[in-house]
């Protein structure tokens, strides 16, 4: 990601801040101009937050040189306030995995540009403290 | 000197909040690799340390720390007007993470914000300035985080309690404070005792300089400032909280100032966590205020090499009963706590270095 693109959208990345459609009424990420539902242009800014779950997940053993710290990746596809997203799931091992289970976002680095360049922070997603499992509190 | 009225109770401690990352290397291990007799480690009263993951710095714990600290105070984050990050680990030498945290919660544009360095004491600093922000009316809330990912050179005797955690705090006008500022005193010295040279990964420390001449005589003197000044004893507080560089300094110190076992081992963190320097006596004050009751008293003395101490008198009111559960507690971190090995740790820590291809 570019310096500018990764500047642009900061909000988006620090704060989970997606898009509702004001006329079919439904709420993505990433924002975007167009509802990806209805093509409808008349959409807002919506922040995503509320109960996220776990849907999915993939487990990345192979991954870049520069990732090899952080090995393996977790990619998970995450339900929160209704919509679904795809993202890092942090601070767990595949063991401790399981669908379902409750998520809570945080802000973590993703991205490292060598030696000297950015550091790019965004909002990433672990189990939930106080009960990672699949039933209630 | 006397000052006609005391600035500082104008203002209090609305919001606090604390972060601690999961992974924790005991101190045997890091004994075993390096070769220490076990008599180097045990002597400290530290198990293990917290140690943060590989994409967590100091910039993302003092993010959650402050998100819980907001979330106490119970009020929206565009209404504070500063916002203060100590330091000794920043991801940067020059940009500031404190931009980076006010935008990711929400607090930007109009605010002040900035990096401060004084070693274990910097967040301490961002206190006592925020008192005087805050209490002269000049902005309504302030925002103080202490967050390290401290780091040891692999093998010296620091590691056995160089960790990472933060904590922070949202200072504001005493009115709806769950705890108010009572007095403050600041002590001050230039002591060789540890240092970190531009471009060094690992700090240095002055043998010899550590205790007696840093620790012990800073922090005795603040204390003993403060408690001069507002014309109290020990035996009035019912916590008393010091810097945390290892297990056994804070009791010797405390003990030796005349405060007892009961005031000092609630606000003891180290033993559990190791030493989170900026965030090392704080985490201990976010622990006590996790469980203080209105009307208690409680002294927090921080430290930072260099050399300086701050004492901070404060007053539980009524207002804290119903902010203790709005946030993740000290406690509730430490038990979230995952067993790793000293590979674990030299891949986390970066202390691996990774030819580019
Ligand atoms: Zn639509």
């Amino acid at each position: 990601m570019s310096i500018a693109r990764h500047w642009r959208r900061r909000h988006n990345l620090y704060r989970l801040i997606g898009t509702r459609c004001r006329s079919c009424g439904r709420t993505f990420y990433p924002q975007a101009q167009r509802c990806i539902y209805c093509g409808s242009s008349d959409v807002e800014q919506a922040r995503i937050d509320g109960e996220a779950r776990l849907l999915s997940y993939s487990i990345v053993y192979s991954v870049t040189d520069e990732a090899r710290y952080e090995a393996p990746v977790i990619l998970g596809l995450v339900e929160v306030g209704g919509v679904k997203l795809i993202t890092e799931i942090t601070d767990a091992s595949p063991g401790e995995l399981e669908v379902g289970m409750r998520l809570e976002p945080v802000l973590r680095k993703v991205s490292i540009h060598g030696e000297s360049g950015l550091i790019y922070y965004a909002v990433k997603f672990r189990p939930a403290m106080g009960g990672g499992g699949s039933g209630e509190d | 000197m006397t000052l006609q009225a005391r600035p500082e109770k104008g203002s209090g401690i609305h919001g606090w909040g604390a972060y601690i990352p999961r992974y924790r290397l005991p101190l045997k291990l890091i004994a075993s690799t390096w070769g220490w007799h076990e008599d180097q480690y045990k002597g400290l009263n530290v198990r293990e340390k917290a140690i943060a993951g590989p994409d967590e710095d100091s910039t993302t714990m003092g993010y959650e720390a402050a998100l819980n600290a907001l979330k106490r105070a119970k009020i929206d984050p565009s209404e504070v007007g500063a916002v203060f990050f100590g330091t000794e680990s920043k991801p940067y030498a020059v940009k500031p993470s404190a931009t980076i945290i006010a935008e990711a919660l929400g607090i930007t544009p109009i605010t002040m914000a900035s990096d401060l360095e004084f070693a274990c004491r910097a967040a301490s600093e961002a206190m006592r300035s925020s008192i005087g922000l805050v209490s002269s009316g000049m902005l309504k809330y302030s925002l103080v985080i202490g967050s390290d990912t401290a780091q040891a050179q692999p093998g010296d005797v620091l590691e056995f309690t160089a960790a990472s955690g933060a904590a922070a705090f949202i200072l504001g006008p005493s009115s709806g404070a769950s705890a108010v500022f009572e007095g403050s005193y600041t002590y001050v010295t230039d002591t060789p005792d540890f240092w970190r040279r531009s471009l060094q990964p690992y700090p240095r420390h002055g043998e010899g300089f550590t205790g007696e001449p840093a620790y012990f005589h800073h922090i005795i003197n603040s204390v003993k400032g403060l408690l001069e000044e507002l014309g109290l004893k020990p035996g009035d507080f019912d916590y008393a909280i010091f810097h945390q560089p290892n297990g056994k300094f804070p009791v010797r110190v405390g003990l030796r100032l005349g405060f007892t076992m009961e005031q000092i081992e609630p606000g003891l963190v180290t033993p559990m966590i190791g030493n989170t320097y900026n965030a090392s006596a704080l985490m201990g004050l976010a622990r006590v205020l996790d469980r203080a009751r209105p009307g208690e008293r409680i002294l927090v003395a921080p430290f930072g090499s260099g050399a300086g101490s701050d004492a901070y008198s404060l007053i539980v009111t009524d207002e804290i009963v119903e902010r203790h559960d709005l946030a993740p507690k000290v406690d509730d971190y430490i038990a979230r706590r995952v067993e790793v090995d000293y590979g674990f740790y030299t891949r986390y820590r970066g202390k691996i270095r990774l030819m580019p291809r």
